[in-house]
């Protein structure tokens, strides 16, 4: 066992050690470094200017509509997509009727997780497309198409600055919902019906069933969920580049931090300036996970 | 991952007899029965909206290539093409290159998902099953990616690929995307590697296998399930990304190796000018339909391999 240890463990790190430490680490740590710089990549010499972007930063306008537009879909994307994806759960595993003494899902349950989950197959960029042609603001567009045949003038989803980002919300929520229908279903199937039953003969209706019973044992699970879709509020640059008018209007409305990083990166080469946002963004992530984790903290209940 | 390969009992959840009990009392049968069809359908009624909601759009969009650009702007969504004529696609196909996209993602994904699968699964059996110093060091190396967005690497990354003269490459694209796949890949089967058993190994090593052939002939097929699960959840992840190519295939020539996702968003950008709205509809249509195909017969799979991560 002891001969060929060494050669073998290092013959199976190396390559991905290399790639890893090549795109991925170095990238990273480059990232915190120019940030501290005013580089714009022709330069052969890189200044240092120490806070300067982060104090630009603080004053770009933009840039903090960006963040304000990642806050609203972190409030409303996992709010929105929890509330319905345990709706739907709850009503596929518990809604039908009873046989043989157990509660059960609606018919044709199995048949609905497969339809629900089907869109979180599919490309953010592809979904963006899609429903940049949904939203269309003449008849051209499924829904204004409909809202035309039932005789109501066209809706501007996305021309519209107090309707764009409330749009884009939707479509995440679109997206997210069936992914968390099939979480959540196999959390609440994973309940011992000793549980239910117990909590059935003390008379619980299906309200406290729900909320007693369900819900604090779905725990773990919903952190997740909370977590999982809180990261992808920070996110959304797929559609906002795709979706929006004018990439992340009309007049900014819809702007959001990736955004901002890319067209600083790729269309004005602030290297610097888009490093520091992307450190902010960072920052953001994390002390969003951190307060998540303990706010959400409780004593684990374990079956 | 226990709960999740149950799935598909979890239609029928234990959730208790409060039913049962009623039924011992002949007098709640009635009413109880009634409460229950109500609330039944309402369920149904619930959660056929919502399959509506996700359903209609893609229906809408395969009627839409198959007609005119007049019938799409006469306002009846849901009205059938008057013909079926499929030189949309062919449009779609030929002249706005979706075949061509089509073919670059299968491409690049084919070798980055065996990359990823490859170079993963040999960090993380090593990191799982062998000590050694720094062992410690070099699995939190990787799995501390997992809390970095990939937004914050994207200029050095830009700049690092353009050192290596990589950039605008499928080489660079697929290696990139192989590194951003590792921290998941490792943080997952290096779990998966230390729940296998000792005893297998143990046999092979006696029997004088060497521990490369150990690791192929005898672990890699006994981590099936797990690595089933994770190739999955890297094929989705790698063919849907858009942010990484975007970033990366920029320059002179690039849009011939654009992926199937950053064609179609060009499209759909460019499409407003050309006014060829049942083209843009036959290139969605034809990104859809291998999923829908390959969704219908391993849905089981899929839902349990993206689930995976956050189950662990």
């Amino acid at each position: 066992m002891k001969h060929g240890r060494y050669p073998f463990i290092i013959g199976f790190l190396i390559v991905p050690v290399a790639i890893y430490g090549t795109f991925v680490v170095a990238a990273y740590i480059q990232a915190f470094q120019l940030s501290f710089t005013n580089w714009r990549g022709f330069s052969p010499k890189v200044n240092y200017i120490g806070f300067d972007n982060f104090v630009k930063l603080f004053h770009d306008s933009t840039f903090w509509k960006a963040i304000q537009h990642n806050l609203f879909l972190l409030i409303f994307l996992p709010v929105i997509t929890i509330i319905l994806a345990l709706f739907f759960a709850f009503l596929l595993n518990v809604g039908g009727g009873s046989k043989g003494g157990r509660t059960q899902g609606v018919w044709g349950s199995k048949f609905y997780r497969v339809i629900f989950f089907f869109p979180q197959l599919l490309a953010l960029a592809l979904v963006a497309v899609i429903f940049s042609r949904v939203y269309s603001s003449d008849e051209s567009g499924l829904i204004n198409g409909v809202l035309h045949q039932l005789g109501a003038g066209p809706v501007l989803f996305l021309a519209d600055k107090h309707l764009a980002l409330w749009s884009i919300l939707a479509v995440l929520v679109w997206q997210a919902v069936g992914f968390y229908v099939v979480l959540f279903s196999a959390g609440m199937g994973s309940i011992p019906a000793e549980i239910y039953e117990a909590a059935a003969l003390d008379g619980a209706t299906r309200g406290t069933l729900f909320f007693k019973v369900t819900l604090p044992l779905l725990w773990n699970t919903l952190q997740v969920a909370w977590v999982y879709l809180g990261i992808a509020a920070f996110d959304a640059f797929a559609l906002v580049n795709i979706m929006s008018v004018d990439r992340g209007g009309p007049d900014g409305a819809t702007t959001v931090i990736g955004l901002e990083i890319v067209r600083n990166a790729f269309d004005y080469a602030q290297f610097g300036y888009a490093s520091a946002m992307g450190v902010v963004l960072f920052f953001l992530t994390i002390t969003f996970a951190a307060l998540t984790l303990r706010v959400t903290r409780r004593e684990a209940i374990e079956l | 991952m226990s709960n999740l390969t149950s799935t598909d009992t979890a239609a029928v959840p234990p959730s208790g007899s409060a039913r049962s009990a009623g039924s011992r009392h002949a007098a709640h049968t009635v009413h109880e029965k009634r409460e229950i069809k109500l609330f039944s359908g309402f369920a149904h009624i619930a959660l056929a909206v919502w399959g509506i909601m996700v359903i209609a759009p893609l229906i809408w969009v395969i009627f839409a290539s198959f007609k005119s650009n007049t019938e799409i702007f006469t306002g009846a969504p849901f009205a059938l093409p008057s013909k079926l004529s499929f030189e949309t696609y062919k449009t779609a196909w030929t002249e706005a290159h979706v075949g061509r996209y089509f073919l670059n993602s299968v491409f690049v994904v084919a070798i980055s998902t065996a990359g990823t699968m490859l170079f993963g699964s040999m960090a993380a059996y090593v990191l799982a099953r062998y000590k050694f110093f720094g062992n410690r060091f070099i699995y939190y190396l990787f799995v501390s990616g997992l809390a970095f967005p990939v937004f914050l690497a994207l200029v050095p990354l830009f700049l690092i690929l353009q050192n290596l003269g990589l950039l605008n490459t499928y080489t660079g694209l697929i290696l990139v995307y192989i590194a951003y796949s590792l921290p998941f890949t490792v943080f997952f089967m290096t779990a998966f590697f230390k729940t296998l058993p000792n005893q297998i190994a143990e046999a092979a090593i006696v029997d004088g296998a060497s521990h490369t052939r150990l690791f192929f002939q005898v672990m890699l097929p006994m981590a099936r399930s797990g690595l089933v699960s994770i190739t999955i959840f890297n094929i989705v992840g790698q063919w849907n990304q858009y942010l990484l190519p975007v970033a990366i295939m920029q320059g002179a020539g690039a849009e011939q190796k654009w992926v199937l996702t950053q064609g179609i968003a060009n499209i759909s950008v460019s499409a407003g000018y050309q006014a060829n709205w049942a083209a843009l509809f036959a290139a969605l249509t034809l990104s859809i339909l291998p999923m829908i195909i390959v969704y219908a017969f391993f849905q089981r799979q899929i839902q349990s391999g993206l689930t995976a991560g956050a189950t662990k």
